[in-house]
């Protein structure tokens, strides 16, 4: 999707957070000399182009009690990378998965997972049960709990 | 927090109307008023157990860059190089971890070539490597959480 200036100046309008009224699509049109009409057409353009991926709550997961926030790292083999990560990207518990490349020789490690819970022992548990029940005792593998969160925000557009 | 709480958080983290009443069509599907919803958004927004309304863009589709980079920073140090590292306003989130590998941060830059000048600029200011590990596959992306 090619993006108007338009589109960047509506991307960079709302990138903070949508109005809290109950028209907030005519408020956003009125700060951008857009109807709500345009406004309502191109938020549903960027979406189903991907540009906006969804929309509606972005939790602190912290604030929430997601506090044993685990990042698994795993060194798979790489005709195996594909397999794997299908595997571990459609565990329930999993909330994101993605190869990225490895760092040699420090950082061997190909495959990376994320999975939130509110308490660490439960987290170990999950990992557990997805390493037996995947058949991937064989992979060597590493579990990276997160300490201080020292910056959570979104980036910013101009 | 209570059950309605919940609930707004559980319903609303995947999906928001696109209608010219959106806070009173989701209303109605979680059963309570507009105004309730609209005043309990508010709510724990100023509680910050929201971090945002809103939408969450992909960057690359975008045009922008997005990479997780990763430093190996001893104990002692680690207070000095987070500091500068966060300094930097395209460093989005910031992560200590339990490992050699003890900071890791996400950098979104305006164009994928800004973000190697940028882990230049962070190399020079910390004096420490910056590992790049942009993701090369998705497999799964559903970041969302049940309260």
């Amino acid at each position: 999707m090619v993006l108007s200036k338009q589109d960047y100046q509506l991307i960079a309008e709302i990138q903070d957070g949508l109005p809290l009224s109950s028209r907030p699509y005519t408020e956003i049109g009125d700060r951008l000399g857009l109807s709500e009409q345009q406004v309502i057409e191109r938020i549903g353009a960027l979406q189903e182009s991907g540009v906006i991926k969804r929309m509606g709550i972005v939790v602190r997961h912290h604030e929430l009690g997601y506090t044993a926030n685990a990042m698994v790292v795993w060194d798979v083999p790489d005709d195996q990378v594909d397999a794997v990560g299908e595997q571990l990207g459609s565990q329930p518990c999993v909330t994101l998965c993605y190869q990225r490349p490895r760092k040699l020789p420090q950082w061997p490690y190909n495959l990376f997972c994320m999975i939130h819970g509110q308490q660490r022992e439960r987290v170990l548990d999950h990992i557990n049960r997805i390493v037996e029940s995947q058949g991937l005792q064989q992979i060597p593998r590493k579990i990276l709990f997160s300490g201080k969160r020292y910056k959570q925000r979104g980036a910013k557009y101009q | 927090m209570d059950e309605t709480d919940r609930a707004i958080i559980n319903r609303l983290q995947d999906s928001f109307p696109i209608a010219d009443r959106p806070y009173l069509q989701a209303a109605g599907e979680l059963g309570i008023p507009e105004e309730e919803l609209i005043r309990r958004l508010q709510a724990m927004l100023e509680n910050k157990q929201l971090s945002r309304f809103g939408p969450l863009y992909h960057a690359e589709r975008l045009g922008g860059g997005l990479s997780l980079c990763a430093i190996r920073v001893p104990e002692n140090e680690f207070e000095r190089v987070n500091e500068q590292v966060n300094s930097f306003p395209e460093v989005a989130h910031n992560y200590a971890r339990d490992h050699e590998f003890s900071m890791w941060f996400v950098l979104a830059t305006e164009t994928p070539q800004r973000i190697d000048s940028v882990i230049r600029e962070i190399e020079q200011s910390t004096g420490y490597r910056v590992y790049n590990m942009p993701k090369e596959e998705e497999f799964f992306v559903g970041l969302k959480f049940e309260v």
